[in-house]
């Protein structure tokens, strides 16, 4: 998931769709997410290239809706809904995520063993 | 042989033993050590001495000194005293090389040669230009041109020019010198040379062209003797240069190591011939370099003549050639292979002598700090009630000084600095404290720490003649890696120079708006 700045990304990515779970006034997904163009990407722990300003996902509650729509621990969020996830602050990622009128997110996550499936897939054939 | 008889530990160590002494018997200073360890340890008891512990005591070796091991010098209950009536302590036995030496004092005059030379110099410099100016008057009077008042302003100027170059001459070259050098000083006597060929070439000028000639222009004569004594103020201008301030701008860097105990220290000069640049070093020596103590100097050398003093060596093929080195060979390779265990020696008893002078010094500042709260200066308006005690400050001390004297003197054994304190410098020391109101701590601090031999009165110094020690000559300037020796009598400096290096600084601009700021941080939401 090396990208240049200012060339397009190209990944393989996988679509998960969350079901928001109401409890009381919010609407939670049961993950974490941490990352952004504004924050420091040498410490985000699940990147492979430590100049990588994206999304990921840091923590996945345990029975959450997160889980149970099959998202994992070190994902990278590429669109939420069609909004673009690769060129967001860490905070405009957060409000996509948590727009009080919308009880379903569609996700674009993608992560390495994503690309090493496909491959594998391709080989033997 | 003394078999089960009570000795006071100090009969064999009497009042005499100060300090080690380092020209005699080394061999009897391991038998010493070893029973001397054992009254050490019983601090205050008697002790028994039995010949099995020591070997034979030799009824002459009981006066020599021993080593400064004894802790009972304060109590002295001397059952047995030596043997010999001959007492000797370490200051008088260090005294006996002193004599001799010392080259027989060169007869005065030679001493004054140069003074005589320069005030000779001096006195030619001053009736020069005026017998330049009186000469024509007494020779030709009547032919001369009367010059007004231009002539009168030269003179003026004449006059000013010629006490202020005398002023500076004696300044520059007259003055009492602070220390006699080896060899000639080579500026000063090219300074000298040029000058005198100045004069030589204005006389001969005169002769031939004012004399000779009678020439009627006073006023270009006065001129004349003007430009001399111009020529002349330009010459001391080089004399000031040369002599005073080519030499303050540093070029070498020289490091100075004390041959015995490798105290070293380095200072910065300028260009100066070598013998210039010994004077300097050895007055920074005796600011800068703690004072030398022999008493601490004779372990080291005990311990390696007790390591190589075991073995002996037998010849067995018969008398060959190469006897003596063969000898000292097999010595050292003898000596390596054996398993000793000397090291292990040292580190025990440095760690012992470390306790043991913790322990007196702990002693030490209670003393003093108790007998410091006994003295108290006297307030003004108490001194106009009818006086009770009152003590000026050499009473004052002398009044406290007994109470700390013993745990005093039992310290500056411990650290062999007997010698360097008597007991009227103690007692002066002491009153300049009280005088001053300084804390006892500022008082034990000339004894706690070794410094440097300035402090120290005058038996300390026993060196002020010393001996430059050269292979290139010793006007010439000092350049990098020449080495030299300053040898005194009982040890030598040694001085090796370095350039210091061309700097090269350059520069970065800054501005100062430049300096900004940003946040890194990781935050993780959880949605």
């Amino acid at each position: 998931m090396s990208f240049m700045p200012g060339q397009p990304v190209s990944t393989v990515v996988q679509r998960i769709e969350i079901h928001k779970l109401r409890d009381g006034d919010n609407l939670i997904l049961g993950f974490s997410i941490g990352g952004g163009i504004d924050q420091d990407p040498s410490q985000n722990l699940f990147s492979e290239d430590k100049t990588d300003k994206g999304i990921y996902v840091t923590r996945v509650s345990k029975g959450g809706p997160a889980e149970v729509a099959g998202l994992r621990m070190g994902d990278r969020i590429m669109q939420v809904n069609g909004w673009d996830m690769t060129m967001v602050t860490h905070d405009q990622a957060r409000k996509k995520l948590t727009k009080k009128n919308e009880d379903v997110v569609r996700l674009l996550v993608t992560r390495k063993t994503l690309e090493d499936a496909v491959r594998q897939s391709m080989m033997q054939h | 042989m003394d078999t089960d008889s009570i000795h006071s530990g100090y009969s064999h160590h009497s009042n005499r033993s100060r300090g080690s002494n380092k020209q005699s018997e080394r061999s009897s200073r391991d038998r010493h050590k070893s029973h001397s360890r054992d009254s050490s340890s019983r601090s205050d008891k008697n002790v028994t001495i039995s010949a099995s512990s020591a070997l034979p005591q030799q009824p002459d070796q009981s006066s020599a000194p021993t080593d400064a091991q004894d802790d009972n010098w304060g109590e002295t209950t001397t059952a047995v005293t030596g043997t010999s009536d001959h007492s000797l302590s370490q200051e008088d036995l260090a005294g006996f090389g002193k004599e001799t030496e010392g080259p027989v004092e060169k007869l005065n005059c030679v001493r004054f040669l140069p003074l005589a030379l320069i005030l000779l110099l001096g006195l030619l410099v001053l009736i020069t230009p005026l017998s330049f100016l009186v000469l024509p008057q007494l020779m030709w009077p009547e032919r001369l041109q009367a010059c007004g008042t231009v002539c009168e302003g030269l003179f003026l100027s004449l006059a000013f020019k010629l006490l202020i170059l005398l002023l500076a001459g004696w300044a520059l070259f007259v003055r009492p010198a602070r220390a006699s050098l080896p060899r000639i000083a080579v500026f000063r006597a090219l300074l000298g040379l040029l000058t005198l060929l100045l004069l030589l070439s204005y006389w001969l000028f005169f002769g031939v062209r004012i004399l000779d000639s009678q020439d009627e222009n006073y006023q270009g004569i006065v001129q004349f003797a003007v430009s001399l004594v111009d020529a002349l103020l330009f010459i001391h201008y080089l004399a000031v240069v040369l002599l005073e301030v080519r030499h303050l701008q540093p070029c070498f860097s020289l490091c100075v190591v004390r041959s015995t105990d490798g105290e070293t220290h380095h200072y910065n000069l300028g260009q100066l011939s070598i013998q210039r640049a010994a004077l300097v070093i050895l007055e920074h020596y005796y600011k800068d370099f703690s004072v030398h103590n022999p008493a601490l100097l004779t372990a080291a050398k005990s311990r390696a003549a007790k390591h190589l003093a075991g073995l002996k060596v037998y010849n067995v093929d018969g008398a060959g050639s190469d006897a003596a080195t063969a000898q000292s060979r097999a010595k050292i390779a003898a000596a390596a292979r054996q398993r000793d265990t000397s090291h292990n020696e040292l580190y025990y008893e440095e760690a012992e002598h470390d306790r043991r002078v913790r322990k007196r010094r702990a002693r030490l500042v209670v003393a003093v700090e108790e007998a410091f709260t006994h003295v108290r200066r006297l307030q003004e308006e108490e001194k106009k009630k009818p006086p009770g005690d009152e003590m000026d400050p050499r009473e004052a001390a002398q009044a406290i000084f007994p109470s700390m004297a013993r745990a005093l003197q039992k310290y500056l054994r411990t650290t062999r600095q007997q010698h360097c304190h008597s007991m009227d410098s103690i007692q002066a020391h002491l009153a300049f404290c009280i005088t001053n109101n300084m804390t006892p701590k500022a008082f034990l601090e000339s004894y706690l720490m070794t410094g440097p031999t300035l402090q120290y009165t005058r038996e300390c110094w026993q060196t002020r003649q010393w001996t430059l020690v050269c292979e290139a000559s010793v006007t010439s300037p000092v350049r990098h890696g020449s080495e030299f020796q300053l040898k005194s009598s009982d040890f030598s400096l040694v001085v090796t120079s370095k350039a210091i290096p061309h700097l090269k600084l350059s520069e970065e601009y800054v501005h100062p708006k430049s300096h900004k700021f940003v946040l890194q941080l990781q935050s993780e939401t959880s949605v």
